[in-house]
């Protein structure tokens, strides 16, 4: 795995700035997923953890050292999961930088960035973790800002350094109030975190919840995603909704479940509750956008809060001593991450094909895609019916497994708790049914209709290799739905030991039906989708043969009377939200300016209305504003320090270093 | 009889009696508004009209909307595979549970809201923005109901559901199955495009929803839409009817049983359309933007069903 990415990354480099280097690159990412995927698959079917200690590398930091268990293998299987398709899609829709030096760039980052992020889920122990993890980071920031001359991708590069780097601020506070020394292993820190005081363990708790979750776009720290991911190439912002996200993920689970051993009930309650926060307003915001990639980047906010939801549930069982329950809940958010990179990854690797073929991300600029580009319409739609929680495909499987999972909570004895769990329903629901309304107006808007600009009517089909990135995908999406019987056994069996001490595993019937625990639900994707598929023939071919056999006559669109239609009569993407946008006006806040230019001798005539509206950013407003300028009013102060005159820099050397001496005189060390 | 007739069998009588409950309901209101009415096979004889013309399809429309009748349509007849229409112990049991039916027909909103954009007209797109809305916001109130009944029944298993309430008769009457039912009422009115929320009687006036979704189809094409309608509009009805009140529910496969689920089925859709029709009647349509305070007064019965079934258990 390392070979080949590293292979691929040399090529970029190497190659120039052609072909040859984009499909180098390519081919190197492909095998570097394709050991990944094996590496995965060997740690499932072995169950065999595969450790590697490497103590000569960064030596005096106490080595390093590697090891997959279940929990890694999920989250190593999916990064490689969607790394393959994208980077196949990559050295297509990279060719837009052919002889200039971004394509060098992007191969060599990408490429870095797919290895340190793969290497985050196989790190054991905290210095390796963390350098992975940091790796990860820089890498999608380079990838991020790979159009820098763009408008606003600058800008998005700063709030997702800064928030990228506050995240690793407080893991790092995290991992040293588990373990000031030592050697920093996963093991060790187990140990060392089970003799902390409750205090310490909550604050570590609350740190890596800051960190993980900033990382992986929990509101309120999700201000970088919907500026990042529009910004950066369309392959690399599916790999870091559809996987680099999901690291937050995976990083709360082992320190808050494996290191820490879960906790009090209020650590999962307040989980529950971000996730729900997170995957309401997280759609509600995607609702409203009419940029593509950014209405894909909200939506990814509203996944990570499901997500969440089945992980907090799974911390809320544990403490509550519900390890089955728990176990059910914590595969049905693993189940979920894997179907969120599929399905995510394919609808950001559409939308890219849709900017390069337009040249566009409006919306309302968009529209009739359908036509120019069959291919990636039906597989933009296969993704947002999966997204959207649909049968027959993944989405509904794990979002119904969510449901299941959430179930058992009603029956605790503690009525906040019962409350929680039922508003936590309630929520997902919503969500739920939110989600089908924004991917209606998402494939709607672009891809049905007339085209709304000339870009849209001359929009080309995608290159080969990026459709077969995206059929990939798609076909990942149907599999994981009906084969979910074979998978979901494999995810319990790797919740089952996280979430309590010898749970029984949650019996999932290895067959055509799924079956939660204690016979609560039965469900078989695989016969839902051969029910509907059936029936869906039978009925085309009933029509066929006895339905009348006049040909079909096309004629023009009914517009009461009015004969010619244009792309202005449409509803656009900013109307479809309309009645949505009104009814949570308590939230949006929208404002409205609409200016009319009337025509000087008579108001009778309109020369021209423009309209404009925004919603008001809560967070960014409220939350961050005031933050900025205190931070800005802080470094302004400080600035007083820096004189220009060097003899003032050694008088504030010497300063300290007598300060220094002084404390260490007082405090007797040696 | 084999189990594995029933399937078939159940889509067979859901697919016959579906246009006869719209067109009883339909002469019932007539009647209750003193008017004579059309005959209640009228629907019956405006399908094979549909089934039987010629499609008029819009320039500017794509795959999707030659796809999308066929999509609704078999989403909305798979389901009746999975209601316990006839009998409780149903052979596709373990393949669905109520959320399975539930997002099955949200499936069917999906693409017909799709198709509704897809010619371009300011009506289809119109319709196809309410439509969500409106199935957005009745979501959280279907699964906090499906989950007062899951509750107490232990699982979200339909003929389980049923099953209880044939054994325990008095749970019919407790406070969380009651408030179950007005809640999953309300929905069953917002989902079927019926009066408070939308007008399924005209095409004219702006504010209708489903109407103008659909109003692009023609032909067989048409057919089927309305065909789908109609049967969406009986599965909640046998939602409504045989999980809350499932007597007359064959628990044995004779024909005899059978014949006398389908008897009562057909009796328990008449009240139902009755009631509908009553409330039809006297109550005039909403403003589009008083669905969202109906939808939220149902997703408070749905919230104190679940309440009431957790601290009455």
């Amino acid at each position: 795995m390392v070979s080949g990415y590293a292979a691929g990354a040399a090529a970029a480099l190497v190659f120039g700035t052609g072909a040859l280097a984009r499909w180098a690159s390519a081919l190197g990412a492909i095998v570097g997923a394709a050991a990944g995927v094996a590496l995965a698959a060997g740690a499932w079917v072995w169950g065999a953890a595969f450790v590697l200690e490497a103590p000569g590398l960064l030596g005096p930091a106490g080595g390093m050292a590697f090891s997959l268990d279940g929990l890694g293998a999920v989250f190593l299987g999916l990064t490689s999961l969607i790394a393959a398709p994208s980077a196949l899609y990559g050295a297509g829709y990279s060719r837009t930088w052919d002889g200039r030096p971004a394509l060098r760039q992007v191969g060599f980052m990408l490429n870095v960035f797919l290895l340190t992020m793969s290497l985050v889920p196989l790190a054991d122990g905290a210095l390796t973790f963390l350098l992975f993890w940091e790796g990860m980071s820089l890498s999608s920031y380079f990838l991020v800002l790979t159009e820098a001359d763009g408008p606003d991708v600058v800008e998005a590069g700063q709030w997702y350094l800064a928030m990228t780097q506050i995240g690793l601020a407080c893991l790092l506070g995290a991992f040293l109030l588990i373990q000031s020394g030592g050697p920093g292993s996963f093991a060790s820190l187990r140990a060392a975190a089970a003799e902390l005081p409750a205090g310490t363990r909550d604050a570590v708790f609350a740190l890596a919840l800051v960190g993980f979750g900033g990382k992986a776009g929990l509101i309120p720290l999700h201000v970088w995603l919907p500026r990042a991911h529009p910004a950066a190439p369309s392959h690399v912002s599916a790999l870091m909704s559809g996987a680099m996200i999901k690291m937050g993920v995976y990083g709360l689970l082992r320190v808050g479940l494996d290191v820490l051993g879960g906790g009090p009930a209020w650590w999962g309650a307040l989980v529950i509750g971000l996730g729900a926060l997170s995957a309401v307003l997280g759609i509600l915001y995607a609702l409203t956008e009419d940029d593509i990639k950014r209405l894909l980047a909200y939506s990814s906010v509203e996944n990570i809060g499901v997500i969440m939801l089945g992980v907090g549930a799974a911390f809320l069982f544990k403490s509550l001593g519900m390890p089955q329950a728990g176990a059910l809940a914590l595969a049905a958010a693993l189940f979920h991450a894997v179907n969120h990179a599929a399905f995510k990854g394919l609808l950001f690797l559409g939308a890219g094909a849709v900017l390069h073929a337009t040249g566009t991300r409006d919306m309302n600029h968009l529209g009739g895609l359908i036509r120019g580009m069959p291919w990636t319409a039906a597989l933009f739609l296969v993704g947002s019916v999966a997204i959207a929680g649909l049968p027959p495909l993944n989405g509904f499987v794990s979002e119904w497994l969510l449901f299941q999972s959430l179930l058992p909570g009603i029956g605790v004895p503690s009525p906040l708790v019962a409350v929680l769990m039922v508003l936590a329903l309630g929520m997902l629901a919503l969500t739920a049914g939110l989600a089908a309304a924004c991917f209606v107006k998402a494939f709607g808007i672009t891809f049905l209709a007339i085209p709304r600009s000339p870009e849209a009517l001359a929009a080309h089909e995608a290159a080969w290799s990026m459709r077969v990135g995206m059929v990939a995908l798609a076909g990942a999406c149907l599999a994981l739905s009906v084969g979910a019987s074979v998978i979901l056994p494999l995810l319990s069996a790797v919740a089952v030991p996280l979430v309590g001490p010898a749970a029984p595993a949650p019996v999932f019937n290895v067959g055509v039906t799924l079956r939660t625990p204690e016979g609560f639900a039965r469900m078989s994707p695989l016969l839902v989708a051969a029910g509907l598929g059936l029936v869906v023939l039978a009925t085309w071919l009933a029509v066929r043969l006895f339905g009348s056999r006049r040909p079909l006559r096309v004629g023009e669109t009914w517009g009461c009377g009015r004969v010619v239609q244009t792309p202005r009569m449409e509803y656009t993407s900013t109307a479809f939200a309309e009645p949505l946008r009104r009814i949570f006006a308590a939230f949006y806040r929208p404002s409205e300016d609409v200016s009319i230019d009337f025509h000087p001798e008579s108001r009778y005539f309109v020369q021209s209305i423009s309209y404009r509206s925004a919603i008001e950013p809560w967070f960014e407003r409220y939350l961050y504003a005031p933050v900025i300028a205190r931070v800005r009013l802080w470094s302004e102060r400080v600035l007083a320090l820096q004189s220009g005159s060097v003899h003032a820099y050694l008088t504030y050397l010497v300063a300290v270093l007598v300060l220094l001496l002084g404390w260490l005189a007082v405090t007797g060390r040696r | 009889m084999s189990v594995w007739l029933l399937a078939p069998l159940q889509a067979s009588v859901a697919l016959l009696l579906a246009p006869g409950l719209i067109g009883a309901i339909r002469w019932m209101k007539a009647r209750l508004q003193n008017r004579r009415g059309s005959p209640v096979w009228q629907p019956y004889l405006e399908l094979r009209k549909l089934f039987a013309k010629e499609v008029v399809v819009s320039s500017n429309a794509s795959w999707l909307f030659h796809a999308a009748p066929f999509i609704v349509f078999g989403s909305t007849v798979t389901v009746t595979l999975l209601v316990p229409l006839l009998a409780v112990p149903l052979p596709f049991a373990g393949a669905g549970d109520l959320l399975v039916v539930v997002y099955l027909l949200l499936l069917g909103t999906f693409f017909l809201a799709l198709a509704g954009l897809d010619p371009g007209s300011p009506f289809g797109g119109m319709g196809a923005s309410r439509e969500m809305t409106v199935a957005a916001l009745a979501e959280p109130t279907m699964a906090l109901a499906i989950f007062a009944l899951a509750w107490g029944a232990g699982s979200t298993d339909l003929g389980q559901i049923a099953s209880r309430i044939l054994t325990i008769p008095s749970e019919a009457l407790a406070p969380g199955h009651v408030l179950a039912f007005a809640a999953i009422f309300l929905v069953t009115l917002a989902e079927t495009g019926r009066l408070p929320v939308d007008n399924p009687g005209t095409h004219l006036e702006l504010t209708m929803i489903h109407e103008a979704m659909v109003l692009e189809y023609s032909g067989r094409y048409l057919a089927l839409i309305e065909w789908a309608a109609s049967l969406k509009l009986l599965v909640f009805f046998t939602l409504l009817a045989n999980l809350f009140v499932p007597w007359g529910v064959a628990a044995a496969l004779t024909p005899g049983a059978l014949l006398w689920s389908v008897l009562t089925l057909a009796l328990k859709l008449l009240a139902l359309g009755g009631a509908v029709a009553v409330v039809e009647t006297h109550i005039a349509k909403l403003r589009l933007f008083r669905v969202p305070e109906l939808l939220s007064a149902s997703f408070i019965l749905a919230l104190l069903a679940v309440t009431a079934s957790f601290l009455l258990r």
